[in-house]
């Protein structure tokens, strides 16, 4: 008996629409939300994250009607991420169905904000997103916005410090090996695992099921996001779990 | 008509717990309120409880209904979720705070620090994530589903129950501890139900047909 490993699926929504597209090119509807959030609970994901990508925060809460279809009908945990600046946004999301925020940007340019909403809502529910390039061997620096704007921050350090305000869970996005389909990073994933005591989501890069196993066997992390591989019918959710489950993985098989 | 009240206190998103409680008993009658009135006429209760066991408990104090929810946690079926769970007993060590004393025990915080999991990762906490419940008694809200069957935990503090007979689900996180408790009319458990797909909905499914 013990703590199974995660596997989160990840959906880009986008002014209302759950959408998929190759490195945010040629965006495609991807059907009804709560039916494809329905597919991934019966496949065994463990989570089902949503990230809003629309570029205009006048259409940001049209995420809210998605996540409050989705909850109605999907008992799994809901992650929701992308554009939260405040504490309201956090309360808006969370009132609509999210069980997890995920905050970006914003707790770098006010990490206050992670304090105020993990002291409000617990921490629990407050995932700091981290999206890092490595810079020097064995060194990863934050960037914002996408991967356009450095920080200057040390990634581990970062993690360390948003940790130590309140984050309940890390979630480490290597800029790197994003859209690359050849791995996580797994030194990066490893540093970051190693460093902080809450839970760390591996992200970026994954283009093979052994991808998955080894960001947990290698990378550390307890939980791996994924896209791409599960959006276009490579996998499917199962598919990966019964294969990480035969490297010694625990896993929760349905 | 069967009434399911989730209580409203002001602590944590009680929408989760009642959608799944709704979807499992669409005939029942599943209302979220802080009314003393709809939770003394409720045939059913579910406490759930969210954050900081402190705040949990002011806020039970300061929202008036504490006595009605002790009142009907003599004779009405009640469900504590989480925190809720925490609550029902003697006294938490977060924040030194007494709880409603319903359960003989305490609620302590997990110390995993220098232990490692079996795969030789380190142990994180707050507990978060998918881990099984060993039914460790016969219990009705048991019914249908799988010993050992994954629920949704997501904790950094778990109850001892003083008496054993009142711990009716273990789970294996550094050592096992109690994560479903129950004492004639009342059961309560760590995880979250309304976060465990199948296994959590039949769960609940159970409470709102429960009999005690």
């Amino acid at each position: 008996m013990t703590l199974a490993k995660r596997i989160i699926p990840c959906l880009d929504v986008t002014a209302g629409r759950v959408v998929k597209g190759i490195n945010f090119q040629e965006l495609r509807d991807a059907g009804d939300p709560v039916e494809i959030a329905r597919r991934y609970d019966a496949q065994g994901a463990d989570e089902i994250t949503f990230l809003d990508i629309t570029a205009s925060s006048d259409d940001r809460d049209l995420i809210l009607p998605i996540i409050e279809a989705v909850a109605s009908q999907v008992f799994i945990p809901l992650t929701v991420g992308g554009g939260v600046r405040t504490v309201a946004d956090v309360r808006r999301l969370l009132n609509a169905g999210a069980d997890k925020i995920g905050i970006n940007t914003s707790a770098i340019t006010n990490p206050q904000l992670v304090a105020d909403a993990a002291q409000k809502y617990g921490s629990q529910c407050i995932v700091v997103a981290i999206d890092a390039k490595r810079v020097a061997p064995g060194k990863w620096e934050v960037y914002t916005h996408g991967g356009r704007n450095a920080t200057g921050l040390d990634a581990v350090e970062w993690a360390c410090n948003m940790a130590r305000l309140g984050a309940g869970e890390i979630l480490l996005t290597s800029m790197d090996k994003d859209g690359t389909r050849s791995g996580f990073d797994l030194g990066l994933t490893r540093a970051v695992s190693d460093a902080v005591d809450i839970p760390v989501i591996a992200s970026g890069g994954v283009g093979s099921l052994q991808d998955l196993a080894d960001g947990i066997k290698l990378g550390g992390a307890d939980a791996v996001l994924a896209a791409s591989i599960f959006h276009f019918g490579q996998h499917t959710v199962q598919e990966a779990k019964q294969f990480m489950a035969a490297q010694s993985i625990p896993m929760r098989l349905v | 008509m069967n009434k399911i009240v989730v209580v409203d206190y002001g602590m944590g998103n009680l929408r989760s717990v009642a959608q799944a409680l709704r979807a499992v008993a669409p005939e029942a009658n599943v209302i979220i309120s802080g009314e003393v009135a709809d939770i003394k006429s409720a045939d059913r209760l579910v406490l759930p409880g969210q954050g900081a066991m402190p705040d949990c408990m002011r806020s039970l104090r300061e929202s008036g209904v504490q006595d009605a929810v002790m009142q009907a946690a003599r004779s009405k079926p009640l469900f504590g979720v989480c925190v809720g769970e925490q609550m029902l007993f003697d006294v938490s060590a977060e924040g030194d705070t007494p709880g409603l004393g319903l359960l003989p025990g305490k609620v302590v915080r997990f110390d995993l620090r220098g232990q490692m999991q079996a795969d030789g990762s380190r142990f994180k906490v707050p507990q978060m994530g998918w881990n099984r419940v060993r039914q460790a008694q016969p219990h009705a809200l048991w019914q249908g589903i799988d010993d050992d069957a994954y629920f949704y935990f997501v904790h950094s503090y778990f109850a001892q129950p003083e008496n054993s007979l009142h711990t009716v689900g273990e789970t294996d996180y550094g050592s096992m501890f109690a994560c479903a408790v129950a004492r004639d009319n009342i059961f309560a458990t760590q995880f979250h139900p309304e976060k465990s797909s199948a296994a959590g909905l039949q769960l609940y499914k159970n409470f709102v047909h429960w009999k005690p």
